[in-house]
């Protein structure tokens, strides 16, 4: 196993120092470091994260292997500075058994560019109607921890009691995708002058804060643990903040899309833009980098789903919701948040690594420490080609932007799966 | 110069009213014995229509014809994501043919802006989805121009459905364009709040109708589809006709000079009653008339010159 | 919505301008272009004229009005717009149509004298014919025009000329008139050579 030395990196933002990593950990850290068999990498400029944890990615394996495989959507996270990614459940046929929860986490091992942990589904195949083997999935190999139906809400209240309660015996949570399927039959865009204008169905914001304020009752009342996944509206981050400040076991989650672009995009109709939950308004950005600053909002979670070129190139109401966030996402969080490395490290790493219960992730690099990291080109800025995203689909809403920070390199255990900002297989 | 007309926000005071006026010297063709002109010779115009839609489809060919462009009718209803071709491999296939240009009506609203992106030729909206409908905004303001003598200062009420409705959204925005002044009267379920604010400020909202009637110079009634019934936009039809239908005795209640105004197809006994819809206020057979002159105008418009 | 950009014109370098026919001579001419009307047409009986816009319109007025006081005939005006029939829509950006008035007693049956300013390739009199046909049948068809520059891409010639003017292709013939321009004047204007 290669040695690296890292020369003059600032760890978390902190003045620059060496970090040697040797035998998958963080070996030494301190000024002046040598190692005559490591590999020097000069860190000048650089600094050094706790490799990124993305607690919400559609990695579409198995079922739509044409939008993005296991690995390729490891390399997509590789490159954006991630170590580990949650994988969504919502896949063909669904994560609602054992057996295919742990397909995914072989593939992931496989490929061997990130830890792939997946998340199991509540209900069996997203139905809503009863529980898949929650237990069964906590138990497999893929040992799941956080389950879903994302994409889809569990929206029958005694259902998501029963979820909530259920998977206390493991240290479950239930992350809920919050939208009342009854309040946005058809909805295509966030509810509000620009649907009215487009002649598009609106998304009421009240959909997905009347689930919230829903769930944070019953996680209250049941003393369960509760994820909000991407929140999307400032009424959220109101409920949210209440329930907080009560003492309820509720994280939230906000994707770097929702914290950037308003539904003014959906203005040319392009469903690059489509996306579920909405893009929504000035307002509701303005609300959520607060939230993000406060910490009412623990983390951001990228929501990366890859989808087909024929999936978006059609009419709006026909594209399927979704947009690619892994390689832009520390772009978009610097961009928003500036260079609060401590803030970005907690939101982006720390924190998610913890709600999802994965051990050796979310740690500082710091002697000792499993070498998880990433290192960040702060001053770097770079403009977005689709056809250079390592993910198979091109659907980003970033194209042609130019964002800051760039990722340099990336490791996983003391082995580099990004260097020179290139993946390394 | 336009290239396209997707939305009556496409139009500004200046090009909206070259339209009306062009269309009114169209007009004069169709009482001529030879009802042709010779000002697009040469050009392909396709008619793409995913939604049945008789009226829009003959009124745009017999545009089309009069001024002696080639007419393609593709009739592509049936065609959705699931089976058959995308939309954009249907623009590229029409581009193939040498279409200058599409006429599109789609169910899915945007569809025509999305198909613009895809074809070189012009591309007008004949209907998409809950969006827009500018050449029908076009035809109606044509039909209140020739009949009341103007636009400017006009108050129009707009009744009915106006949440689902294209019509009303490309009326609202030619009409404020135009100097019109707009009024929407409906259900509040069937009223977005925010239309002002969205469309143009200035468009006044009314939930009572008899209380608008006596102020209006135009009364527009939008069809309503039954189904909505089903969804709670209103509790029955007898409700709805009771509240929002145009019937005779409130048709009494309008100045001696208005003019009521439907887009067509009529829910005869919903929306507007046989003597409304029959009356001599009623101009529903003339707007279908000036559909094809103001489509005439449009089309000249766009494909009558070199505006690339 | 996307315009064309719009169109780059440089300006004219300095062009030598010849003032052809002044106010007086304009009168003059279309004096005696109403008085070979009358002698032609044996009093303009049965007779209408046509303008064609822009300036063929005013010319058709003046001209009803000359014939009215030389004779005291009121021969019936109208306007043809020929902009829907050109041959080179495609080379402009959409010209603006203008309205048609052909005068009450219509046209079907007399004869037609089309009225313009200025004769040059013969397009804009084949453009009119193809018109006129499209809005009845005259007995016949005759061309009046105030200024004949020659350069004839058609076989078409006029039966009433003011002016006959030589020039060279390079060369512009700009005809105004009070009526549209505030001033009667046709001056031409310099080719490449000035």
């Amino acid at each position: 196993m290669t040695a690296y030395l890292i020369k003059n990196v600032s760890v978390v933002g902190a003045a620059p120092t060496d970090l040697l990593i040797r035998d998958g950990v963080v070996a030494e850290a301190g000024a002046g470091l040598t190692a005559p068999d490591a590999t020097v990498l000069d860190g000048t400029g650089l600094v050094a994260l706790p490799g990124l944890v993305d607690l919400h990615t559609h990695l579409r394996e198995p079922g739509r292997e044409d939008a993005e495989t296991v690995e390729s959507g490891s390399r997509a996270a590789a490159l954006g500075g991630y170590t580990a990614v949650c994988a969504m459940a919502n896949t063909s046929p669904v994560a609602d058994t054992a057996g295919v929860v742990e397909q995914v986490w072989r593939l992931g091992r496989e490929a061997g560019l990130v830890d792939v942990q997946p998340i199991g589904a509540v209900t069996v195949g997203l139905a809503g109607e009863r529980l898949a083997e929650l237990g069964a999935m906590a138990d497999s190999a893929a040992r799941v921890r956080i389950f879903s139906d994302d994409g889809h809400c569990v929206a029958d209240p005694k259902l998501m009691r029963r979820a909530l309660e259920y998977v206390k015996a493991f240290d479950g949570v239930i992350a809920q995708h919050a939208e009342e399927p009854r309040l946005t039959e058809g909805a295509q865009m966030h509810e509000g002058e620009v649907s009215t204008r487009l002649g598009l169905t609106g998304w009421p914001a009240v959909a997905e804060e009347a689930i919230i304020a829903r769930d944070v009752l019953l996680a209250e009342h049941v003393g369960s643990r509760l994820h909000i996944c991407h929140v999307s509206t400032a009424g959220s981050v109101e409920v949210l903040r209440h329930a907080k400040a009560r003492g309820v076991k509720v994280t939230a989650e906000v994707t770097p899309h929702h914290l950037l672009l308003t539904d003014e995009k959906a203005e040319t109709y392009d469903p690059v833009y489509k996306v579920n939950p909405p893009l929504r308004t000035a307002a509701d950005i303005a609300a959520l980098r607060a939230a993000l600053a406060e910490g009412v909002i623990d983390i951001v979670a990228t929501d990366h789903a890859p989808h087909a070129v024929e999936d978006k190139e059609c009419e709006w109401a026909y594209a399927r919701p979704g947009m690619l966030g892994l390689e832009t996402a520390l772009s978009i969080a610097l961009d928003v948040l500036g260079p609060q490395w401590d803030l970005i490290a907690e939101r982006m790493s720390r924190a998610p690594a913890r709600i999802a219960g994965l051990e050796g992730h979310g740690l500082d690099p710091a002697p000792g420490v499993p070498a998880n990291l990433t290192l960040v080109d702060p001053a770097a800025h770079r403009t977005i080609e689709p056809a250079e995203l390592a993910s198979r689909s091109r659907n980003t809403p970033y194209a042609r932007m130019t964002l800051p920070g760039r990722i340099v390199a990336t490791f996983l255990r003391g082995e580099p799966t990004v260097l020179d900002g290139k993946a390394v297989k | 110069m336009i290239r396209h007309l997707l939305s009556g926000a496409d139009l500004d005071a200046d090009t909206a009213t070259q339209i009306l006026d062009t269309a009114a010297e169209m007009a004069t063709v169709a009482g001529r014995e030879v009802k042709k002109l010779p000002a697009l010779r040469g050009r392909t115009v396709v008619n793409l229509f995913y939604e049945d839609s008789t009226r829009t489809r003959i009124s745009f060919e017999a545009a089309a014809k009069r001024l002696s462009a080639d007419v393609i009718n593709f009739s592509a209803k049936g065609s959705s994501v699931t089976k058959g071709e995308s939309l954009k491999d249907t623009a590229l296939t029409l581009q193939a043919m040498g279409a200058d240009a599409v006429v599109v009506r789609h169910p899915a609203s945007g569809a025509p802006h999305r198909l613009a992106n895809w074809v070189d030729g012009s591309v007008v909206n004949a209907g998409d989805g809950t969006h827009e409908h500018p050449t029908q905004a076009l035809l109606d303001a044509y039909t209140m121009r020739s009949r009341l003598g103007r636009l400017a200062g006009l108050h129009v009420a707009i009744v009915g459905d106006v949440l689902h409705s294209r019509v009303a959204r490309s009326n609202v925005l030619l009409l404020s364009t135009l100097g019109a002044k707009v009024t929407l009267v409906g259900p509040p379920t069937l009223i977005p709040v925010n239309i002002s604010a969205a469309l143009a400020p200035g468009t006044d909202v009314s939930y009572d109708l008899d209380a608008v009637l006596p102020d209006v110079d135009v009364v527009m009634m939008l069809r309503v589809q039954r189904e909505r019934m089903g969804d709670s936009y209103f509790p029955s039809a007898r409700e709805y006709a009771r509240r929002y239908g145009l019937d005779g005795p409130r048709m009494r209640r309008l100045p001696a000079h208005a003019i009521v105004m439907h887009p067509g197809p009529m829910n005869r006994g919903m929306e507007i009653t046989p003597e409304v819809a029959d009356s001599p206020r009623s101009t529903i057979v003339e707007q279908v008339a000036n559909g094809v002159s103001v489509r005439m105008a449009v089309l000249y418009l766009l494909l009558g010159g070199n505006n690339r | 919505m996307a315009y064309p950009p719009a169109a780059q014109s440089s300006p004219p370098r300095q062009p030598s301008v010849k003032v052809i026919l002044a106010a007086a001579d304009v009168s003059r001419v279309v004096d005696r272009i109403a008085h070979q009307i009358l002698e032609k047409t044996q009093g303009a009986a049965d007779t209408v004229l046509l303008g064609i816009p822009t300036r063929g319109v005013p010319l058709a007025r003046r001209l009803a009005g000359r014939i009215s006081t030389f004779e005291d005939v009121a021969v019936p005006v109208g306007v043809l717009d020929i902009t829907l029939y050109r041959d080179d829509l495609r080379r402009h950006a959409t010209r603006a149509v203008g309205p048609t008035e052909l005068p009450p007693g219509g046209i079907d049956g007399k004869r037609v004298i089309l009225v313009d300013d200025v004769l040059f390739s013969g397009r804009t009199v084949r453009a009119a014919l193809d018109a006129l046909s499209d809005v009845g049948r005259p007995a016949s068809v005759q061309l009046a025009v105030l200024v004949d520059r020659g350069h004839r891409e058609l076989p078409i010639r006029a039966d009433y000329v003011g002016k006959n003017i030589p020039t060279a292709l390079a060369e512009s013939v700009k005809v105004t008139l009070a009526e549209t321009d505030g001033t009667d004047e046709v001056k031409l204007y310099g080719g490449a050579t000035s």
